[in-house]
């Protein structure tokens, strides 16, 4: 496979719109735009028919219905063509039993894998890297993962990822560690000493001004 | 082409959308919930139905074509 000779200079960055793309992909060519109005996670992978990117394609199958709960799409990529991809997802559903219900851009060109940063030759000079990068339905990059190659991703934390970000829009206001749905939600810091005085007096459960907490209304 | 096979015929979800552009105009959105189809699939079908002559766009709108009312008449 040709080596990869490119330099990415800039890589995308969080909050700024997420480079656009056309890219042929096994549902029909598919432009980032058709994705406005839901928030997309968009995945590298480095190859089909690879074992660790098997067990991540069951996984991301597995949460699919959660992050359509959530109105949230999932692209594959790698730089395998599309016959690749068909008869890999149709082995997984043939020997798992699984069916890949999302859409895989073939990047032979690596034209969207140069835009989003997915290739690093110090880990792979044919392939990319793990990448997941979560867009909003504004088509903002709002969050952005690596993971090496012999590391597969941990779905948990995507969603989490995913919940706390739409919290936070939903609220205004920011997840502390560890933050699950349910739990207590952390108040943006006031920016005035008025605001801090009258912060206390609110009712949050505060450790002091600066770190206050509270319970959101459940829907 | 994930709406127009290569023998030209639509594919089951292309078929299903230009069913649901039978009474008339209809945005991509109203056409992802007639199907039940995912919005990003219906915005790439009905690209494609529109380049191969089977419906066309006004504003943010799709109607069928004479050629695309034939297909499924």
């Amino acid at each position: 496979m040709e080596e990869i000779k490119e330099q990415v200079i800039s890589l995308p960055r969080l909050g700024e719109p997420a480079p656009a793309f056309e890219a042929v992909t096994t549902h029909g060519l598919l432009k980032l735009e058709d994705f406005k109005g839901t928030w997309l996670v968009l995945f590298s992978h480095p190859a089909d028919f690879t074992p660790v990117c098997t067990t991540e394609f069951i996984a991301f199958a597995e949460i699919y219905p959660e992050l359509q709960k959530r109105e949230v799409e999932l692209l594959g990529l790698s730089v395998d063509s599309v016959s690749s991809h068909i008869a890999w997802t149709r082995n997984i559903e043939e020997k798992v039993g699984v069916k890949i219900p999302f859409p895989i851009i073939a990047d032979l060109s690596k034209e969207v894998s140069l835009a989003y940063g997915m290739l690093h030759p110090g880990q792979s000079k044919t392939e990319t890297v793990r990448c997941v990068f979560i867009i909003d339905d504004k088509q903002i990059i709002r969050t952005i993962l690596y993971y090496p190659l012999t590391t597969g991703r941990n779905m948990d934390e995507i969603l989490r990822i995913i919940d706390a970000l739409q919290t936070a829009d939903a609220n205004a206001v920011a997840t502390p560690a560890n933050w699950r749905p349910g739990d207590m939600v952390v108040v943006p810091p006031p920016n005035t000493q008025e605001m801090a005085e009258e912060r206390l007096k609110q009712g949050y459960e505060c450790v002091d001004w600066y770190l206050c907490k509270k319970k959101l209304q459940s829907k | 082409m994930a709406c127009i096979s290569p023998d030209g015929k639509p594919t089951e979800s292309g078929t299903k959308m230009l069913h649901a552009l039978e009474p008339g105009f209809g945005s991509p959105e109203e056409i992802a919930e007639d199907t039940g189809l995912s919005l990003f699939r219906v915005r790439s079908g009905l690209r494609e139905l529109a380049q191969a002559g089977l419906a066309k766009q006004k504003d943010d709108k799709y109607e069928l074509t004479e050629k695309g009312t034939g297909l499924i008449g």
